[in-house]
């Protein structure tokens, strides 16, 4: 086996060694009737040129070359070349988590730089290393608000990613923790008049998505208000991070969780991505996950370590505030790269071709349906009303356009009828947009 | 400091790196961004007051000093790819580069994962293969691959523990976890909002199985077992233990983090498990990347299976790839669209590569390489349990704790040694642990400089302790000052302290 570096002769040598007969003495603590005495069932071992035949074949299955106006959590963005070159140095990625700081010292400062960045972004004062994904991150940030002010309800908006709000209820479910579901009025936005009443002492947070799953901007402070009179906390789920270039930060929020697949992370059919939490400097004692710190070495050389690791696992073991462990450490490393690679200046200039193109395919669009929730900013999604059936239209497109189409809202908002939220980057071209554009009604 | 003795080794020159925000000059740019085919509009008339009016302050730099910049960084990194990493518990094994490869191809790579399902049948074909075999790895009847690492399916594992309980009529109160047991367990049963009581071991090292028997009640969910456990030893009495609990109706959660040991010579779901996580970047290759991603794929018995994450694939009566949802009794989602899918695709060539015959050498050539090092270092090294053991061994530092030194010291020393240290302090049952798992990658020349390097610092001990004390002596930086970084913390750049 060709990963495996010793010859029999080597083999028998170390059996020698140990001072027994045979490999199988080695496994007598597996009691007998449990020993697998026949080969799995697995496919017979592979050249490397036939692994590399059967992944493209599934490749070719799948179908590539598709222009992509669809995002709805996961977005298609250019991903510069550097990112792959330098996160395929084994250096990083065959690394693990940097708990000797000696020997870890890239990790380390590669980590401070995406904490530092993040909170340049988000407005916020603390960032950690990373989270599953945005929606862990967003479960993670609710339950972070109930040890924050010992409140145990949320309420989440309707507008959040509904598969981030059934991540956030798979995990509420068995920490006693109630949620309750605030609407949107017909601009897309959160029902101010109806988070206001739906308060009670008892929240500890309220969680909002912004840009929304409707690709509407919330008006973050004016929820943070409400939010803040009843002493409960406010949570921003970001779940397109390159909006945070153009969009006004959500700096009025307790805590802000974001995705940032965005950021260079190939689609992957939905991983692995990476979240984060970002919050304020008197919280960071409650964030979940790994944080770095700056230090100092024995003879004052500036360097960086693990930190406030008390808050996690492998010290506090059941009172830890999470249960995480392995992060998406690799995943925030493209990101850092990406932000580096736009930086101040190219973040915005993106982040704006973005919103022409979401601008450009909206009026497109808006002639052949109707473009619902006009009364609020956008970022780059919108939702377009049809006629006819929203996934009769993607089907059609795929097959003949080679256009994947918007997301389907009937599913999780049946109330929008014949819906879908169409998504627009710097990548779909005006050609795309009007080929699709042409076939909606 | 005397370095005579290492022969792994050679100091050379590393580049000074600072910051990448001290590289940060306006108007540096490393992007130019395509031609825009639609019309420039007014962000400011578009978003309103919603426009960003403050720039958020990433730097501005140019495409070679990024190129340099994170080269710079990742050398000063240690990783498999230079050497013997022998962190026990996260089985640091080779990263084959066919799977970086496969992963990256771009119908894959750039697959939406709202795509339509019938331009989405490879990576459902990917998915179902990758489950078909974990379930005939694992001897289990179902599998989700939704959870994004060890801890992620811990607690999947545990609601689904949960959830098949109600169904029964009572979640019942406890889970109980041994004491030799990984920090995620405990953390896991809390926040699935189960008690925490502690198993202690007995010792062998194993579960204490009067102490099982006693504590076993109608109070309690289940038991999170490791095994091999954190000691590296395999439980022997583990149907035994199966039955205590299923008696009182609860259930057996195994933590798969050491699968590495098991994999083609035993299978859990024959030994009584009744759910379990594996680690695909342990056992099944795909790499650490500096702490994650992971993957933690949850397998468990028939009777559990209604209860998995949904969606899961489903093959239709046309050979066709599907995704369900319509999981009634489903614990619901852990994660949005389906786990660390890039992942999955690295485990299956992991899996193609090896078939059978290489997926039991693997497993072989790992408990082989651990158990050439205990036999080599015992005696050097204190052996807290004389229990057999299986692809990890877990020395403690009693005897050099006689000259003043502790684990983490001896760590700091084989650094020097040119060696990544084992794991430090864990598992806790072990004062002073000293986890040492090779993996199966190490080749001979690389386990003997290991015992010479661990010899070579127990002589140190004795007739210089100060050596070890104050090592390592070869690094970029000397020891760092952790005390320091939590008591005021510093978790980000500014400007000022520049
Ligand atoms: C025994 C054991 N259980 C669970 C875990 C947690 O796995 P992960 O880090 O993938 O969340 C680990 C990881 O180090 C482990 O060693």
């Amino acid at each position: 086996m060709r990963y495996l570096p010793k010859s029999s002769a080597e083999r028998a040598h170390m059996l020698r060694e140990i001072g027994i007969g045979s490999i199988d003495e080695l496994f007598a603590p597996i009691p007998a009737q449990f020993r697998l005495i026949r080969d799995l069932c697995v496919p017979r071992q592979m050249a490397e040129s036939e692994i590399v035949d059967w992944f493209r074949a599934r490749a070719a299955e799948n179908g590539d070359g598709y222009d992509i106006l669809l995002g709805a959590g996961a977005y298609n963005h250019y991903r510069p070349l550097v990112i792959d070159a330098l996160i395929s140095r084994g250096e990083w990625f065959t690394a693990y988590t940097p708990y000797q700081p000696e020997i870890a010292q890239g990790t380390l400062q590669a980590i401070f730089e995406f904490q530092t960045m993040i909170c340049e972004l988000t407005g916020m004062e603390v960032a950690n290393a990373s989270m599953y994904d945005g929606s862990t991150g967003a479960a993670e940030a609710v339950m972070m608000a109930m040890r924050i002010t010992g409140r145990n309800s949320a309420i989440l908006a309707r507008s959040v990613h509904p598969e981030y709000r059934e991540v956030i209820a798979t995990y509420a479910k068995y920490q006693g923790l109630p949620l309750t579901e605030v609407a949107f009025t017909d601009n897309g936005r959160v029902d101010l008049a109806a988070l206001d009443a739906a308060i009670t002492p008892n929240t500890a947070c309220v969680l909002i998505q912004s840009p929304n799953f409707f690709g509407t901007i919330e008006d973050v402070a004016a929820i943070a208000d409400i939010a803040h009179a009843k002493g409960a906390l406010l949570v921003v789920s970001v779940a397109e991070a390159l909006s945070l270039g153009i969009v006004r930060p959500p700096s009025e929020a307790d805590i802000v969780t974001l995705e940032a697949q965005s950021f260079g992370v190939p689609l992957s059919y939905g991983g692995p991505y990476a979240g984060v939490i970002a919050t304020r400097e008197k919280f960071v004692r409650q964030i979940p996950g790994r944080l770095v710190g700056q230090t100092t070495d024995r003879n004052g050389k500036r360097g960086f370590v693990l930190t406030l690791a008390t808050r996690e696992q492998h010290i506090r073991r059941e009172k830890a505030t999470s249960n995480i462990c392995t992060n998406q450490a690799l995943v925030a490393l493209m990101t850092n790269i990406y932000m580096d690679v736009y930086g101040r200046e190219g973040i915005k200039e993106l982040a704006q071709q973005n919103l022409a193109k979401a601008a450009y395919a909206r009026k497109q669009f808006g002639t052949k349906a109707r473009v619902l929730f006009d009364g609020a900013p956008r970022f780059n999604e919108f939702v377009l009303q049809t006629s006819e059936d929203a996934y009769e239209i993607s089907h059609r497109l795929a097959a003949k356009n080679k256009i994947i189409g918007g997301f389907p809202l009937r599913k999780f908002y049946p109330e929008l009828g014949n819906a879908a939220v169409w998504c627009a980057t710097e990548l779909t071209s005006r050609a795309a947009i009007d080929a699709a554009a042409g076939e909606v009604k | 400091m005397s370095n005579e003795n290492i022969r792994k080794v050679t100091t050379h020159i590393s580049q000074n790196e600072g910051l990448i925000f001290e590289h940060s000059s306006p108007g540096k740019k490393a992007y130019r961004l395509a031609e825009l085919d639609v019309p420039e509009i007014d962000a400011s008339a578009e978003l309103g007051a919603a426009l960003r009016t403050e720039s958020a302050a990433l730097p501005e730099v140019s495409e070679p000093e990024i190129i340099r910049h994170f080269t710079r960084l990742s050398t000063w990194n240690y990783a498999v790819d230079h050497g013997m990493y022998p962190l026990g518990s996260c089985t640091m094994k080779y990263n084959p580069r066919v799977n970086e490869v496969v992963s990256r191809l771009d119908g894959l790579a750039g697959a939406h994962p709202y795509q339509p399902e019938q331009i989405s049948q490879g990576v459902l074909r990917i998915m179902k293969a990758l489950a078909d075999q974990l379930i005939e790895i694992t001897g289990m009847d179902a599998i989700t691959l939704q959870p994004a690492a060890g801890a992620h399916g811990e607690l999947t594992g545990i609601l689904l523990m949960r959830a098949f309980l109600e169904s029964q009529g009572n979640a019942r109160k406890k889970i109980l976890i041994p004491d030799s047991a990984h920090g995620t367990n405990p953390a896991t049963a809390a926040m699935a909002g189960y008690e925490v009581e502690n198993l202690r071991s007995n010792e062998d090292g194993m579960v204490d199985l009067a102490a099982l028997e006693a504590q076993m009640n109608e109070d309690v969910a289940g038991l999170m077992l490791t095994n091999p456990n954190t000691l590296g030893i395999f439980d022997e009495q583990i149907a035994q233990i199966a039955e205590i609990l299923h008696r009182k109706g609860g259930l057996l959660y195994m933590d798969g983090a050491n699968m590495n040991a098991l994999v083609a010579k035993a299978r859990p779901g024959d030994f009584g498990v009744d759910m379990m996580h594996l680690n695909l970047h342990k056992t099944f290759s795909t790499p650490h990347g500096g702490g994650g991603p992971g993957s933690g794929p949850v397998a468990c018995t028939k009777h559990l299976e209604p209860f998995l994450p949904k969606p899961v694939v489903v093959e239709t009566d046309e050979g066709t790839l599907r995704l369900d949802y319509d999981r009634p009794q489903s614990i619901g989602r852990v994660r949005a669209f389906y786990g660390n899918f890039g992942m999955l695709i690295r485990a299956l060539a992991y899996i193609m590569a090896n078939g059978p015959d290489g997926l039991r050498q693997t497993t072989e050539d790992a408990v082989l390489n651990a158990n050439y090092l205990r036999k080599k270092l015992e005696g050097t090294f204190d052996l807290p349990y004389s229990t057999p053991t299986m692809h990890e061994v877990v020395f403690s530092d009693k005897l050099q704790s006689k000259s003043g030194l502790k684990t983490g010291d001896i760590a700091k020393r084989l650094i020097d040694y040119g060696f990544h240290p084992y794991t430090v302090s864990f598992p806790m049952v072990v004062h002073g642990a000293l986890m040492i798992e090779p993996t199966e990658s190490e080749p001979l020349e690389e386990l003997d400089l290991f015992v010479d390097a661990m010899k070579s610092i127990a002589q140190e001990a004795i007739d210089s302790p100060d050596l070890i004390k104050n090592a390592p002596h070869s690094t970029r930086l000397s020891r760092l000052d952790e005390t320091a970084a939590a008591r005021k913390p510093v978790l980000r750049w500014k400007l000022e302290s520049k």
